[in-house]
């Protein structure tokens, strides 16, 4: 009995590796087979505006999904090593900061939605986390993800990836950093400092290998059933721009050579909402219109990392002028990275 | 037996909530599903990822939507 069941653990171990192969021969494949599909099956004429949407179409919809799938599953293995709770026993306490490094850094792989960053925020304050550490985890958390760092990979590169991902770092860094030097913490809520939290000894993170490898399919079907939509519709607005949207329409408004387009498009980016995922195959298509580099960073990350919803959740437990110096804060980050990239590039 | 889903009202907690009901309702077990919505109590079990399941006022799972099979062997284990 004992013997089979390792058999069929064993089993599940050979097939998850038995896929990557599988997985690498249809992901080189891609632009052969969305040619193919494009030229020898419908017999589109080559370069019509209607022909390159439909191949950029084909082409980056499987890209990004094949992307996300792997990253994903990986990224669920390695997210079953940490939870909140243990996250918050390694930041308490810790001086501001390396506590500020540590959280930021903590804050990619730590398992986190948005709809829990109340009792998270309230756990990690109760806990004695400083009040800067802990902005800088939630700062971290939503804007440093890996379905940005696939969605980036996959549509700009491993350098922009790259970059995405250290500045982003910096910005929860600093910005948790200098909330914490401001000594804000008179404009949280009172009522958090009176909450006292319970201990549980649930341990999610002790679990074997084989059951890590069910949590990374489970959050594979989880997070990709979840945003699938938001890809393809992303993609699909992307793939129509790049086929009907003249070269340099961008150039104008979002270039570099107009200084208030980083302002501009982080004041437009916060009311906007969205995840990584809906966001980024469209600001791939600004770039190729003639956005800059630092422009579309900064409205991506104004985006993804400020937004009105997570604001009216946190009102719960800041008080306005935290909020707004939150807010003030990162987007002054934000409008240092857009600056910088664009007069680097 | 006393079955708590913790969760402050968002789309998983909903889903976590009718999943245990569900589960209860398999088993044919006497038990009571209630939700608790406000922040104060959530934490006073020291749940820091919403949703959360307690049984008998033990916290058996946190942060994620179990499936039915896996409630039901959370309140066989109880």
């Amino acid at each position: 009995m004992i013997k089979s069941i390792q058999l069929a653990k064993k089993n599940q171990l050979i097939w998850a590796l038995l896929l990557l192969p599988v997985w690498y021969v249809l992901y080189i494949n891609l632009q052969n087979f969305s040619d193919f599909i494009i030229d020898n099956l419908f017999h589109l004429t080559k370069g019509s505006h209607l022909t390159e949407t439909l191949r950029f179409f084909i082409f980056e919809t499987p890209k990004v999904l094949l992307l996300l799938v792997l990253v994903v599953f990986g990224v669920g293995i390695l997210r079953s090593y940490f939870s909140p709770e243990k996250t918050r026993k390694a930041l308490a306490g810790k001086s501001t900061f390396v506590g500020n490094i540590m959280a930021a850094i903590l804050g990619i792989v730590t398992p986190f939605c948005s709809c829990s960053a109340i009792p998270l925020f309230l756990g990690f304050v109760e806990a004695g986390v400083p009040l800067g550490v802990t902005f800088s985890f939630l700062i971290a958390a939503p804007m440093v993800n890996e379905i940005a760092l696939i969605l980036l990979i996959g549509l700009f590169g491993w350098k922009t990836a790259v970059i995405y991902t250290l500045t982003g770092l910096i910005i929860a860094i600093l910005a948790g950093w200098l909330i914490g030097v401001l000594k804000l913490e008179k404009y949280v809520q009172d009522w958090v400092f009176e909450v006292k939290t319970g201990q549980s000894d649930l341990d999610a993170t002790k679990i074997t290998f084989s059951k890590r490898i069910k949590v990374g399919l489970e959050t594979v079907k989880d997070i990709v059933g979840k945003i699938w939509i938001y890809i393809v519709a992303g993609v699909a607005i992307g793939a129509a721009a790049h086929g009907y949207v003249p070269e340099d329409f961008m150039a104008n408004l979002m270039g570099k050579s107009a200084w208030y387009s980083v302002p501009l498009s982080i004041l437009i980016g916060i009311p906007m909402y969205s995840n990584a995922a809906g966001i980024i195959p469209i600001v791939s298509v600004l770039i190729e219109k003639g956005a800059s580099l630092g422009t579309s960073l900064a409205f991506m990350m104004s985006v993804i990392g400020l937004s009105l919803p997570e604001i009216i959740i946190l009102k719960k437990v800041l008080k306005m002028p935290l909020i707004l110096a939150f807010v003030g804060i990162v987007g002054f980050g934000i409008l240092c990275v857009g600056f910088i990239f664009n007069f680097i590039y | 037996m006393k079955i708590k889903v913790l969760g402050p009202g968002c789309k998983k907690c909903v889903t976590l909530e009718q999943a245990t009901k569900k589960a209860v309702a398999e088993l044919a077990i006497d038990a009571e599903v209630t939700k608790i919505e406000d922040m104060v109590q959530i934490l006073s079990y020291g749940v820091m990822s919403t949703p959360a399941l307690v049984i008998d006022e033990k916290v058996v799972m946190s942060g994620k939507v179990a499936s039915i099979s896996e409630i039901k062997e959370y309140i066989q284990k109880a």
